[in-house]
C-alpha cells in the first residue's frame, strides 16, 4: 500500500485546516481547524512510524496529541478573555496589532 | 589524582552555595571558605601537575627504551621523547541525558592544555582572594562579592576540564554571567551597571558565533566531545568548507570573549568592577578563554584557516589588528586601570595572532605568563588606589610614589619589564617564541606587526610607570605603602613574571614547558622554532630603545614643558590624539547607531536612522577622509564600517515604509501571508532542485 | 492487501468530507461534530497503520477531552446554533481558498516526487512495535526527558488557563 495515501490524506487535512484558520471569523472554529492541522502531522508521524518500523514516530504523536491538549485548554481561555472584552467571539474584531 | 578532576569545579561550587547562605553569619564573612576552597583546588592542581609532568616524563623514557630496543636511531628515541606522543589524555565521562538515540555526557579531560590552565586559574584566583580580604575590606556586599568569586572559580574549572563542547558553552556563558555580576558589583552607580551591561550585551553577539560555530562542529563530527571534533577536523576526509564555517563562527566567540577587533569595547569599560576582579576576570582567565577555546580544537581552525600552508588567514589578521588597535590606545589614556586594559586587548592579540601563524604552544605559553605579569599590574595598580590616592585611579593624581610604595614600586616595575619583553623576563621568552615562529612560516608581515606592538608596549608601558611613580606626587592624600594582605600576593606574582619564562628558554635548551604542554592528543604538526638570536636581540633592543626614548620625552616634558604643547601646536597630532581618544568612535558607533535601532521601534528608528545617521555618517565620512592619509585604520573604519551601516539605515528605511501597509493587525491576513509565503517558497525550493 | 486499501478509501473519503464539514458548516455544533468525525476517522487509519497504543490514546483525549472541551467553548461563548450563510466566515475566504488549495498542490507535488513507489508493508513485528509495552519502554527510558518537559508544559498549561479566564 503506497505510502503516499496516507501522506496526501494529511496534506489534504493540513491545508482544510489551513484554509478553516485563514477563512474562519469565529474563533472557537479557528481552533477546531488548528486541531485539524494537528491531526494531520499525528497522521504522517503514525504513517512514518509504521513505515520505518521506528517506535518514535508514534512517540511523538503522543507528544503532539498532549500539546494539543494544552493549546486548546490556552487557546478556550483566550477566546473567552476576548469574548468577555469584545462581547464577541469574532476574529476579525481583534485588530490591535496594527502598526 | 589525575582521575578526580570533577573535583575542579565541584568544591568551589559548593563553596559558593556556602557562602550564599551561610556567608554572613562566619566570623570572616564567608572569606575563609572562599579563601579554603581556592587553596584547596591550588594544591589539587599542583598535585595534578606534578602527576601529569611525571606521566609524560615516564613516558617519554618508556619510548626511549622501547625504541632503543626495537634498534631504532636516536633521532626516533629523541622525537618520541620531545612529542611525547604516547602520553593519552585521561579521559572520564557518563551520560548526562538521553533523547532517543542523541546522548549528552558530561566528563573531565586531562591533558597538557588543561593542566596548565589549571594552575594559572587557581593560582591567580587564590591570590587574588588574599589581596581582596585587604582591599574590599568594609565593603556593602563583602560576601556576596567572595560568593560570586567562588562561582566564578567554579565556572571557570569547568570550562577548562570538559570534554565536549557542550559543557565548555555551559562554563562559558557562566563566566561571563560572573563577569556581569562583579563588574557591576557597585551597581549603584549608573556608570558600572552600564559597562556590566556592555560587557554582557558584547561577549554574547560573539557567543552566537560560538554557539553555531559549536553545532556546525556537531554536524561535522557528529558528537560534542572534543577528542572526536578534532580527530574529524584531522581526518583526510574531513570537509573543508564545513571547517571553514565552523573556524569563522567559532572566531567570533573568541572575538567576544577575549576582547578582539571589533568586539573589544567591552573590556575597558569592564575595568568598573573592584580591581581584584580585574586582574582575575579581565586580565588573566576569563578573557583567555577564548585563546583557549581556540587551543582546544585548533585542528578545526588549523585545517579550517589551512594555517601553515597560507600566507593570510582571519585569526593572524584579527590578532595583528588587535595587537595595534590597543597599543595604540592605550597612550591617551589618564586612568591607569585603562592602560592596562587596552594592554591587555592587545597581548590577547599576540595570542590570537600566535594561534593563527601556527605558533600553538607559543600562543599558550605567553597566555601563562602573560596571566602572571598582567594580574600583578593590576594588583599594582590596585594596591595604589587603594593606599595612596583613595580609590582613584586617574595617574594625573599619582606621581612621586617610586619612595612612599616600595614593594608595590619594585613588583609593578618588574611585571612592566615582563610585560615590555626585556631580557630575561617572563614576557621576553614568550613574545619572542611568538616571533620566532611567525618568522620560520610565511608569516614575515605578522612578525612586523609584533615587533612594532612590543615597541609600542614598551613606551605605553614607559609612560605608565613614569606619570605614576616618578616626578612629583600629584594627588592630595597622604600616600603609604599597603598592607601585607596586598603586598604578599605582589611579590609572588613580581617573582613569578620573574621566573616563568625559564620554562621555556631555547637559548640554555629548556623547552620544558612545551614538552609537558603538547601530549594533549589531536594536534596538527606543529612548527618548532629554533631560538633567532637576531630577532630576539632586534626586539630587546627595540623595546629597550622605546623604554629609553619615551622616559626621555616624559622626563624632559617634566623638566623644562617642551613639548606639552605638541597636541595643541599640531594639527596632525592633535587630530591623532582626539580619534585616539575616542576610541576610533567604534562606541559611538554601536551605541549610537545599533543600541539605538534596537531600542526604538523599526519605523521610528528607521526615521531616526534618516534623519541622523545618514546625515552624521556623511558628516562623519567627510572628517574620516581628510584623516585617511595619516591613519590607515581611519580609512578602514569610516568607509568599511560605516558606509555598509549608511546603506543597511537606508535599506531598512525603504523597506519599513513598505511593510507597514501589510500591517492591517488582522490576524488571519497575517496568517494568509504567511502561508502564502510558506507555498511560493516550496514552489521556488522544489523548481530549483528538480527543474 | 486489497481489503485495507478498500478499508483507507472509505476513511479516507470520510474524513475529507468531514473536514470540509468542520471549516464550511453555518453551524457551531455541527462543525464540532464534523471534527468528532475526521478524529475518529485518523484514529481508525492508526490501527490500519498498526498503531494500536495511539490510536487508543486518540480516542480518549482527542475525542473524550477535546472535544469535549471545544463544546464547553460553544456554550461559554454563546456561538449561535443557526446562522445564515457566510456569517461565520470573514471576507478573505476567496483568497484563503486559492492559498490553501496553492499549498496543497505545492505539497502534493513534493510527496509524489518524494515517495512515489514507497510502499508501507505490514507485517507481524509492527503489533509489536505499535504495542502499550513498546512505546511505554520507549517513553520512560528513551524520551523521558521530553516526558517531563510535557508535564511541566501541561502544568503551566494549567495554571495558565486558570489565571486567564478567571474573572477578578
Amino acid at each position: 500500500m503506497p505510502i503516499n495515501y496516507f501522506l496526501i490524506l494529511s496534506a489534504f487535512l493540513f491545508c482544510t485546516g489551513a484554509y478553516g484558520v485563514m477563512a474562519r471569523r469565529n474563533s472557537v472554529l479557528v481552533l477546531m481547524s488548528i486541531e485539524l492541522m494537528l491531526n494531520a502531522v499525528n497522521l504522517n508521524l503514525v504513517a512514518f512510524s509504521t513505515h520505518l518500523e521506528n517506535v518514535s514516530g508514534q512517540v511523538f504523536a503522543l507528544f503532539v496529541i498532549t500539546i494539543a491538549a494544552a493549546e486548546v485548554g490556552i487557546g478556550l481561555a483566550i477566546v473567552l478573555l476576548i469574548y468577555r472584552n469584545l462581547r464577541s467571539p469574532d476574529l476579525d474584531q481583534v485588530e490591535q496589532l496594527k502598526g | 589524582m589525575l582521575d578526580s578532576a570533577w573535583l575542579f569545579p565541584v568544591i568551589p561550587a559548593v563553596s559558593f552555595l556556602v557562602i550564599l547562605f551561610f556567608g554572613k553569619k562566619l566570623p570572616f564573612k564567608g572569606a575563609e571558605v572562599g579563601i579554603a576552597s581556592v587553596g584547596a583546588m591550588f594544591l589539587l592542581a599542583c598535585v595534578v601537575a606534578a602527576q601529569w609532568i611525571d606521566k609524560v616524563e615516564s613516558a617519554g623514557h618508556g619510548s626511549e627504551k622501547g625504541l632503543a630496543a626495537l634498534g631504532h636511531s636516536v633521532v626516533a628515541a629523541a622525537e618520541g621523547a620531545k612529542g611525547g606522543g604516547e602520553v593519552e589524555p585521561i579521559v572520564h565521562g557518563f551520560t548526562w541525558w538521553q533523547n532517543g538515540a542523541a546522548k549528552f555526557v558530561v566528563g573531565t579531560r586531562v591533558d597538557g592544555l588543561v593542566v596548565m590552565m589549571l594552575l594559572v586559574v587557581t593560582t591567580i584566583s587564590l591570590l587574588v582572594h588574599i589581596y581582596s580580604t585587604a582591599y574590599m575590606h568594609d565593603d556593602r556586599r563583602y560576601t556576596y562579592y567572595y560568593a560570586a568569586l567562588s562561582l566564578f572559580t567554579a565556572s571557570m574549572l569547568l570550562l577548562v576540564v570538559s570534554a565536549n563542547l557542550l559543557q565548555l558553552l555551559v562554563g562559558w556563558e557562566l563566566v561571563g554571567l560572573c563577569s556581569f555580576m562583579l563588574i557591576g558589583h557597585w551597581w549603584e552607580e549608573k556608570e558600572n551597571s552600564n559597562a556590566a551591561l556592555k560587557a554582557f550585551l558584547t561577549t554574547r553577539t560573539g557567543d552566537v558565533g560560538l554557539m553555531i560555530g559549536i553545532i556546525v562542529c556537531f554536524f561535522a563530527a557528529n558528537s560534542f566531545d572534543i577528542a572526536k571534533v578534532n580527530a574529524y577536523a584531522l581526518s583526510p576526509g574531513a570537509d573543508h568548507g564545513l571547517l571553514l564555517v565552523a573556524a569563522v563562527a567559532l572566531m567570533f566567540g573568541i572575538m567576544g570573549k577575549s576582547g578582539q577587533f571589533f568586539l573589544h569595547t567591552w573590556l575597558p569599560d569592564a575595568m568598573a568592577g573592584p580591581t581584584p576582579v580585574s586582574a582575575l576576570i579581565h586580565a588573566a582567565t576569563m578573557v583567555v578563554a577564548g585563546v583557549y577555546l581556540g587551543a582546544r580544537v585548533y585542528p578545526v581552525f588549523f585545517n579550517g584557516f589551512s594555517i601553515g600552508t597560507s600566507t593570510f588567514n582571519m585569526m593572524a589578521i584579527v590578532g595583528a589588528v588587535t595587537i595595534l588597535i590597543g597599543a595604540a590606545l592605550a597612550f591617551v589614556q589618564h586612568d591607569i586601570k585603562k592602560v592596562l586594559a587596552y594592554s591587555t586587548i592587545s597581548q590577547l592579540g599576540y595570542m590570537v595572532m600566535a594561534l593563527g601563524v601556527g605558533a600553538w604552544s607559543a600562543a599558550l605559553f605567553h597566555l601563562f605568563t602573560h596571566a602572571f605579569f598582567k594580574a600583578c599590574l593590576f594588583l599594582g595598580a590596585g594596591s595604589i588606589s587603594h593606599s595612596a590616592t583613595h580609590h582613584s585611579f586617574d595617574m594625573r593624581e599619582m606621581g612621586g610614589l617610586r619612595k612612599k610604595m616600595p614593594v608595590t614600586f619594585w613588583t609593578f616595575m618588574i611585571a612592566t619589564l615582563a610585560l615590555a619583553g626585556i631580557f630575561p623576563f617572563a614576557g621576553f621568552w614568550s613574545k619572542d617564541e611568538i616571533l620566532a615562529t611567525a618568522g620560520q612560516g610565511r608569516y614575515d608581515v605578522f612578525v612586523v606587526v609584533g615587533l612594532v606592538g612590543a615597541v609600542m608596549t614598551a613606551a605605553y608601558m614607559t609612560r605608565c610607570v613614569y606619570l605614576t611613580f616618578f616626578g612629583k606626587y600629584r594627588g592630595h592624600h597622604h600616600p603609604h605603602e599597603s598592607s601585607p594582605a596586598i603586598t604578599v600576593p605582589l611579590v609572588v606574582l613580581a617573582v613569578l613574571s620573574l621566573l616563568a619564562g625559564l620554562l621555556q628558554a631555547a637559548p640554555i635548551n629548556v623547552t620544558k614547558f612545551e614538552h609537558w604542554l603538547e601530549p594533549v592528543g589531536g594536534l596538527p604538526e606543529l612548527v618548532h622554532p629554533k631560538f633567532d638570536y637576531a630577532l630576539a636581540t632586534i626586539s630587546v633592543a627595540l623595546a629597550s630603545l622605546a623604554v629609553g626614548a619615551a622616559f626621555f620625552f616624559l622626563f624632559k616634558r617634566e623638566e623644562s614643558g617642551a613639548f606639552k604643547g605638541l597636541t595643541q601646536r599640531s594639527k596632525v597630532a592633535h587630530a591623532g590624539y582626539t580619534f585616539l581618544e575616542k576610541k576610533y568612535y567604534l562606541d559611538d558607533l554601536y551605541e549610537g547607531v545599533i543600541v539605538a535601532g534596537i531600542k526604538g521601534p523599526i519605523a521610528r528608528a528607521s526615521y531616526w536612522m534618516n534623519q541622523n545617521v545618514i546625515d552624521g555618517v556623511v558628516n562623519a565620512v567627510g572628517r574620516g577622509t581628510t584623516r585617511a592619509g595619516r591613519f590607515t585604520y581611519g580609512v578602514l573604519d569610516q568607509e568599511l564600517v560605516d558606509g555598509a551601516v549608511n546603506d543597511l539605515g537606508r535599506e531598512t528605511g525603504s523597506a519599513g515604509g513598505g511593510m507597514t501597509k501589510l500591517q492591517s493587525g488582522q490576524l488571519q491576513r497575517y496568517a494568509l501571508l504567511l502561508l502564502a509565503s510558506v507555498g511560493l517558497i516550496g514552489l521556488a525550493v522544489y523548481l530549483v532542485n528538480v527543474v | 492487501m486489497w481489503a485495507q486499501e478498500v478499508a483507507f478509501w472509505i476513511i479516507a473519503v470520510a474524513m475529507a468530507g468531514a473536514a470540509i464539514g468542520v471549516v464550511r458548516s453555518n453551524n457551531v455544533v455541527h462543525a464540532a461534530l464534523f471534527l468528532v468525525v475526521v478524529l475518529a476517522g485518523s484514529a481508525a487509519q492508526y490501527i490500519l497503520l498498526l498503531a494500536e497504543f495511539v490510536a487508543w490514546v486518540q480516542v480518549l483525549i482527542y475525542i473524550g477531552a477535546i472535544v469535549v472541551l471545544f463544546l464547553f467553548g460553544v456554550m461559554l461563548t454563546r456561538a449561535p446554533m443557526r446562522e445564515e450563510a457566510g456569517k461565520l466566515d470573514n471576507n478573505q475566504r476567496l483568497a484563503s481558498g486559492v492559498v490553501a488549495l496553492f499549498l496543497f498542490g505545492v505539497l502534493t507535488m513534493f510527496l509524489v516526487d518524494a515517495f512515489h513507489g514507497d510502499e508501507v508493508k505490514f507485517k507481524d513485528s509492527l503489533v509489536q512495535l505499535g504495542s502499550t509495552n513498546n512505546i511505554g519502554n520507549s517513553i520512560f527510558h528513551d524520551y523521558v526527558i521530553p516526558f517531563e518537559v510535557v508535564s511541566m508544559l501541561l502544568l503551566a498549561a494549567l495554571v495558565g488557563a486558570v489565571a486567564l479566564a478567571r474573572r477578578d
